[in-house]
Order: C-alpha cells, then structure tokens, then sequence
C-alpha cells in the first residue's frame, strides 16, 4: 500500500473541516501552524461508474482531498468525469452502513438492529444451511454488479450453486454481445466500446447519447472525432446533447430503429456502397442478405420510421462514401422492445458491409494480450442441477435476473430461497419491481452487500456493510484500449471502521460456512501480488504508477500480417447466421411492428445524467447539486395542447395506474409528440437516503411491462405507455 | 509579464459537468454555490434545432467592473490578468456582486467574503492548469498567455473568429469562445 500509516489523530480537529479552516483568513495562521499537513498522492482506479478510469487521489493527512485521471491510464488519460471527480461524496457520505444490521420488523419496514460481523455471519449461515437442507445449494442466488460481484460469485460456486446473475446483461448490454458474437464471433467491447470514434469520418449513433452518458475516454475519442472534421448522424427520438452536434439527426420513430437498419442496408446493397474485397475475403451470406432485405426500401422506411426519405437515403451515403473509415456505433444499453439481439444483428451487419471491424475509424481489434487469470487451485463442487438463470432462450449469454426472479416466485424448474445481492439496487435496475417484492416475500434468507441504504437494501434480512472503491483493493484489472495494461485499485485510505472489502466478506463467509479450502489466499493482496508476478509485472511499480502497459499488444487494424479471427461456426463474418436459423429464429433480422401508445398516452424513454450512474450517485451531496431531480420531457406542441406549463408539477400513471412521483414538466422542442422521456435513477424510496429520499420519478417502477427477447432472454424496457397529469 | 486567458472552444464541450465537479473539489467551494457553470440553450422548433453549449466562469475582465465597485480594495487585478480577492480586506457588502455583469460571484455564507473563481492561481504556481481546464474531458477548455505567441490560445485567437461574453458591456473579459468545428447541416 503507498498510503502512509501515520497517526493523524493529533490534528483531527482540524483534518475534518481543515482546508475550510486554511481557507479562512482569521484562522489561517493557527491552522497552518498546527497542521503539518501530510500529502501523498496515490493511484488506483475509479468506480463511479463501470469504465473504471485510473485515477491519482491527493490525500492529506489521511483524508481524501482531490481526485484527478492518471495520465498513464488510458481510459482516463488525465482527466476525470463529474462522478470521478466527487467520489468523496461517496466515501464521505453520512448515510453510508456503517456496521452490519440484522431486521427486527417485517421485510420492508425499515426496522434493524445493529449486529457484529459474527453475528451476521452465523444469522447468514444457519439460514443457508437450512435452505441446502431443504432444497440443495442451488437454492441460493447472487444478482451482483461492480467488482465485488466476482468474490461472492466465487463463493457461491464454494456453496454449490450456479445461479449468478447480472442485471448488466438483461437489462443493459447483454443483446449485443449476444448480437455481435452470433455475426463476429466476440462482442464489439472488452468493457470499453472498441470504437475508433477519435479517426472516424463519419460517426453515427442510435440512442447513444454520449456526452449525456458518460465514459471517460469514450467521450473523449467521440470529441476527438469530431474535432478532426467526422460527421455525425444521431438517431434518437429526442434532441440530445449529441443530436446538437450532429450534421443529420433523425428523430425516428421509438420502436422503429430496425426499419431504418433494414432500410440503410438495403440501400448499402442496391446501391454498391458495401466494401466488395472485405466482404469477399471476411464474410458468408451476402447473398441471402440481399435477398432477405430487398423488400426494407427507402420509402417503406421513411412510412415506418417517420423520417423524410431524402435524410435516410443521405445519411446512409455519407456512411458508404466514406467507408471503411466510418463506424456505426454498437451501442451499450439494449434492453428497448425484445427484438434487441436482431436490432445488434443489424447494427453488426452494417458495419460488416461497410468493413469497419479492424478499420481505422471503424471497430479497432481487441489488443492481443496473454494474459491468464489466474487459476482456482481447488475445484469448486459441480452443481447438481443446471442454472436457471439461463432460462431456455438459445442464445442466452449471461446470468437473466429476470428468471432468478420468476423461478423464485414459482418455484420452476426449482425453487430460489435465498438471495445475495451485491453492488446493485434491484428495486431500481429489474422491470415490474412489484415482482421483485413477490419474490422476496417467498426468500428464507435476503442479504445485501452495499455501501448505501439504497431501496433493495432495505428489504433484507442481514446487511453488510462494504467499502467504497477508494478503500479496498481489487483483483488486477486488464485494461484494453487500443493497448493492453494492467490497472491497480488499492486503497488510497484506511477504510471506515466497521466495513469490510467484498473480498474479506467473500472469504469470510467461506470460512464460516466450512468452505474456506477454497479460498487460497490470506489477504487479497497476496493473489494480487502473485498474479503480477505470474504476468511477469512489477507490482511495486503498478502501486506506484497506477497502470503498466502490456507491450507488442497494439495490433488496431487489420493488416496483412495482422489478420482478424471470428470465433464463428463459419470462421467467417455471418452476415446470414446459420446458429439463428437452426434456433428457429430469423437468420436475417425480419422487422416487426412494435405496440404503439394508445391515444393520449406517450411511450416512456429513459437515458442518463451525465453526473450519474443509474441510481447509485443520487445521494452523494456533491452531485446531488449538479442534478437532484429529473424532470418529464414532454413535447412543447403536447404540451399546448395539454396546457401544460414548463415547469409546471406533473406526475406519471402507467397503463397499470402506477403513479409516479411528481416532478417538473420540461417543455421543450427536444423531443417527438409521441414519447416522454426521463433520467433513469431517480424517485429512491429509502428514507434513509436523505439526500435523495422521495425526490424525482423513478422510471423503472413505471416499467409494468417487458418485454423479452427469444433469442437472449434480455428484457425489453421501453414499452411502457404513460399518461401525464398536472398535479393540480 | 504574462497575459492570462482561457479560451473555450464550445464544438468541443458536450456538457458533461466535469470542470464544475473538478472545480468544487479543487477550490473547496461551499455546497450549493459555484464558480463555473454550463448552460445548455436549445433554440428553434423541432425538428429543426440548433444547441449552444457554454461554460460560464469570472471572465477576468481587463476592464473588471467588480474592482471599481469594491469600496474597501479587496477585489484586485493583478499584473497578470487575474482579478482576485483579499479575503481580509472583504467586509462581504457584495457591491461587487451587484456590479459582475456575468453573476460570476457568490458570497462565502460561512466566512462572509466574496469569492469566485481564481483561474486555479495556486495551481499556475505550480506550473498546473486549472483544474476544469485538466479535466475538461472534450479539451474545450484551453487556458495559457496571450503574450506567448506559441501558446495554443494565442494560436486558437488568431486562427478563429472568437467572441467574449456582453462585450458591449466594455469590460473587456479574458474568457473568449470559439466555435472551431461548426457541425452546419
């Protein structure tokens, strides 16, 4: 650890408000004599969000001061987002678990007592040594999202379950990858989107509303981009931040965004703007392709679509004209109408036609990188009966939280007893969250790892408090830009008294269940300094650098000493997947009309903040201040005809009379007649959450319906209709 | 001497908040109060729409109204450009406030002094940029001196049409815009 052990107490007075005190000139003189301060600067990496910058805390006396972006890191390159740079507002914060709790009162009720770790452990254990008695260890579920998720992930498999799920598979990113490998072979992002935004000619995104959706580096390369003259085409229902940067916006039709696919890809094919040599040498199918798409033409998309013929047919030209240097961007969160992995299909087979994977501006190879994980010496015990959580959709990829949520309500194709939950707030990330209460209700046992009293934490039987990022180490990350490296998260203080690093409880709970065999290690930074030394990487130097780069791993584009591999059946680019068709599915995206709002309802859409992740950031004071409460975007024309006010207080109500929250009614001319739209996160029901408590709407308890996707399992999100109605 | 500015070019911000967030922590600045901001102004009718993203901060104006306001002396113009505060002159009348034609002050409620931003003068001290300028994550803040003819400001000046904020108002400020990649349909 490069942080210092010193004993800081003498000043403690002075450390908790001590650069106000300096500030102010009547104390200065005394402050400043008593405080010698101790400064250090320590690396590590972000999780704020999910991109996971590298960072430099300043640290004086012990107490984070700033945090900036490592330059080494290239996901950060110097620079840090808002959420990067208010961390403290997360390890600050006076509403974080302070020690582990055990309910006293009714799941929900908000009544707890405080306990010891052993206290909670034992109340842990005996619960789940009831639920293996009864129903065998598969009974058990983890929904985990963030670096602690591996640790419990590891000790779930110790127990003997095989049920994990991941909320950023089914209602987030998992259609693509599924998308993406069915016609590549991998997924177009190892973590980070591998899109060359930086040397594109042109750039088009559909929903992407970067600059709003905040990843570091990506931001940076899509800014990049632009600065060295790339067009943009942005396809979004509503006029985002990127739309105002956009030389064509199209503001499609929700629902419709596979008609214009379908649509451009025809135009593609009849009018020779595909890259016939890459195609040649990559890719299988084009002949069926051709077939399967020549009824999608430019005017039925513009009818389906709702977009001037004249801007789809242009905007598809500027793409083929400049192609093979122009990229049309994958996307990151998918779960949107249920036919997500075909909409990924067509988004892969654009670029496949315009050769942009292993282009300059287009989809840059993963770097190659030997790089092994490190192995678990002792095999965990084989399950006897298979996952659920993959339910019986072909192609699923990823743990479904959705089916750990089903078969915990009815018991099929076994019964789900008891639930982990770590690093996600479930009652704001899993549609219909009055399914998520039923099936707690059926739960023996309900344990949330977290750092907050977010709404999911409340429900459960035990609680454990965990560190933030700030105050923990981490298994080594990999990091894969256009360079491989190797990133260190180490704590740049001590953590708060009683919270402990997922890893401890991981291992701790290992122990106390008579699993501890399988966890190999004393303290985590023990594997971690075996697994550089595995790598050949010097791990003094990575905790005082921060970020090592895995040299000779820089292999962007295609050349002809650097070949691409697809790790499909055919070895080649399906432009035709032969995989869909024995699934029974379409092997070229079909379009299919989605339900449209009934008459005086609107479709409800949902994007991000800039200065916050989903639901975990609404309490931290300093961007609590940025961004407090999310408003209901609402076309001005509907408006007028609602007589509805901008800023006037609203509230929502879905077609299962769920009422929302009241907030502010934006008016504006952002946005199409026939949607709404809201920042995803808001409207948290945790009293204990005071900063954010009650405020703003919260989208996902609006999310009655969803839909799913046959051929990945993920939800569709956006297929919720709303009413607006004045408050008064 | 050196001749401070900071030059914005505004095709490059996408509203992202971080020189807000960087600058909170950076200068201590009390919850709810700021010394930059970022507005977002939408103009036209659908779908036909236009946006200007602009950062707003002290504009360190050669002609500082906020100076000739200040009856104790407190608010200053150094040599180099910089308009800042003594904090042990500032009796917290906020003369200085009524007189900033770009709403770029806050009082200090605490310690009853004005403040707003510095251009991060302790971390030029240092040979470091202010801190919104090295986070910005689109580069579109740029800050140097003018008297450097190399520097990348008196580069992006002399290369682009620029304006500054309410120049009828004279005050002459040090924090220019540029609109380098106009994106026109």
């Amino acid at each position: 650890m490069a942080i210092s052990r010193r004993n800081f107490l003498k000043c403690a007075a002075f450390t908790a408000g001590g650069a106000v005190l300096a500030d102010n000139p009547f104390v200065k003189a005394t402050a400043a004599a008593a405080m010698k301060k101790e400064v250090k600067h320590v690396p590590s990496y972000c999780e704020m969000c999910f991109w996971r910058c590298g960072l430099i805390a300043r640290v004086e006396d012990g107490r984070v001061v700033k945090l900036d972006g490592n330059p080494l890191h290239p996901q950060s390159r110097g620079r840090l987002c808002a959420k990067g740079n208010a961390g403290m507002g997360l390890l600050y914060d006076k509403d974080r678990l302070k020690t582990p709790l055990i309910r006293t009162g009714e799941r929900g009720d908000g009544k707890y007592r405080k306990a010891s770790w052993n206290e909670a452990y034992a109340y842990i254990a005996e619960k789940l040594n009831g639920v293996k008695k009864k129903y065998g260890p598969e009974s058990v579920a983890l929904f985990s999202h963030g670096s602690g998720g591996q640790y419990m992930g590891n000790f779930l498999e110790a127990f003997g379950s095989p049920n994990h799920s991941h909320p950023s598979y089914a209602q987030c990113v998992g259609a693509r990858e599924v998308a993406f490998t069915l016609t590549y072979g991998q997924g177009p992002a190892s973590t980070a989107e591998r899109v060359d935004m930086a040397n594109s000619r042109v750039i088009a995104l559909f929903g992407s509303h970067l600059g709003e959706n905040m990843h570091n580096s990506h931001n940076q390369d899509f800014v990049d981009g632009l600065g060295n003259g790339a067009k943009l085409i942005v396809v979004d229902p509503r006029y985002s931040t990127a739309a105002g940067k956009a030389s064509i916006w199209l503001p499609i039709k929700p629902g419709t965004d596979l008609a214009l696919i379908l649509g451009w890809i025809n135009i593609v094919i009849q009018e020779k703007w595909y890259d016939r040599d890459y195609l040649e040498k990559y890719a299988t199918g084009f002949e069926q392709l051709k077939e399967a798409v020549k009824e999608y033409t430019p005017e039925w998309a513009a009818r389906e679509t709702d977009l001037p013929k004249g801007d789809i047919v242009e905007a598809i030209r500027e793409l083929g004209r400049y192609k093979p240097n122009v990229v049309v961007h994958p996307g990151r969160h998918y779960s949107w109408y249920g036919d997500d992995t075909q909409r990924g299909r067509g988004l892969a087979i654009l670029n496949a036609l315009l050769g942009t994977w292993g282009r300059k501006g287009g989809l840059w190879l993963p770097p190659k990188v030997n790089l092994v994980k490190m192995k678990q010496t002792l095999k965990y015990p084989k399950p006897r009966r298979e996952s659920l959580a993959f339910g019986d959709y072909p192609e699923a990829a990823g743990g479904i939280t959705t089916e750990v949520r089903r078969a915990t309500i009815d018991g099929s194709p076994y019964p789900i007893k008891a639930w982990f939950v770590i690093g996600t707030n479930l009652m704001k990330t899993l549609p219909a969250p009055e399914k998520t209460k039923e099936a707690v209700k059926n739960l023996d046992l309900l344990v949330n790892i977290d750092l907050m009293p977010t709404d999911m934490v409340m429900m459960s039987d035990v609680i454990l408090p965990t560190t933030s990022y700030l105050e923990r180490h981490d298994a080594l990350a990999i990091v894969t830009q256009k360079n491989a490296g190797i990133a260190i998260r180490q704590p740049v203080v001590n953590p708060w008294k009683n919270v402990k690093p997922a890893w401890l409880i991981a291992k701790e709970l290992c122990d106390k269940m008579g699993l501890g065999k399988y966890v190999a290690y004393n303290t985590l930074e023990e594997q971690m300094r075996q697994q550089a030394k595995l790598w050949k990487i010097d791990y003094n130097e990575l905790v005082k650098t921060g970020y090592i780069p895995v040299a000779d791993s820089y292999h962007p584009y295609i050349t002809e000493k650097n070949q691409p591999e697809f790790a499909t059946d055919s070895k080649k680019i399906e432009l035709y997947s032969s995989t869909l068709d024995n699934d029974n599915m379409d092997p070229v995206p079909k379009f299919t009309r989605h339900k449209e709002p009934p008459a005086g309802t609107f479709r409800l859409i949902y994007g991000r903040s800039p200065v916050h992740t989903f639901s975990r950031t609404m309490n931290n004071k300093w961007l609590w201040q940025l961004k407090n409460e999310n408003e209901v975007w609402l076309s001005a024309t509907v408006a007028r005809r609602l007589g509805i006010d901008n800023g006037e207080k609203v509230f929502l109500v879905n077609e299962k009379g769920v009422r929302s929250n009241v907030v502010k009614a934006k008016v504006t001319e952002r946005i199409r007649e026939d949607c709404v739209y809201v920042i995803h996160g808001f409207g948290s029901t945790s009293k204990r959450m005071t900063m954010t408590y009650g405020r703003g709407i919260d989208d996902t308890q609006m999310m009655s319906h969803y839909a799913t996707d046959p051929i990945s399992g993920t939800n569709g999100l956006r297929v919720n209709f709303v009413k607006i109605v004045k408050e008064s | 001497m050196k001749r401070y500015a900071m030059v914005i070019d505004q095709s490059r911000c996408i509203g992202c908040m971080a020189c807000i967030s960087a600058c909170v922590q950076e200068n201590k600045v009390p919850f709810e109060n700021f010394r930059t901001r970022v507005l977002e102004i939408t103009k036209g009718k659908f779908p036909k729409l236009r946006t200007e993203l602009r950062a707003e901060l002290c504009n360190h104006c050669d002609n500082p109204p906020c100076v000739d306001a200040c009856p104790t002396g407190a608010s200053y113009k150094r040599d180099d450009g910089i308009v800042l505060i003594d904090r042990n002159k500032c009796v917290g009348c906020k003369a200085c406030i009524a007189a900033c034609p770009y709403d770029a002050r806050y009082i200090n409620e605490e310690y009853g002094y004005a403040d707003k931003c510095t251009f991060c003068e302790h971390r030029l001290k240092k040979g470091l940029e202010p801190a919104c300028v090295a986070t910005c994550i689109g580069k579109s803040r740029v800050f140097g001196d003018l008297n450097d003819k190399g520097s990348e400001v008196s580069r992006m000046l002399a290369e682009n049409e620029s304006r500054v904020m309410d120049k009828a108002a004279g005050t002459r400020p040090r924090v220019h815009y540029i609109n380098r990649y106009p994106t026109k349909r």
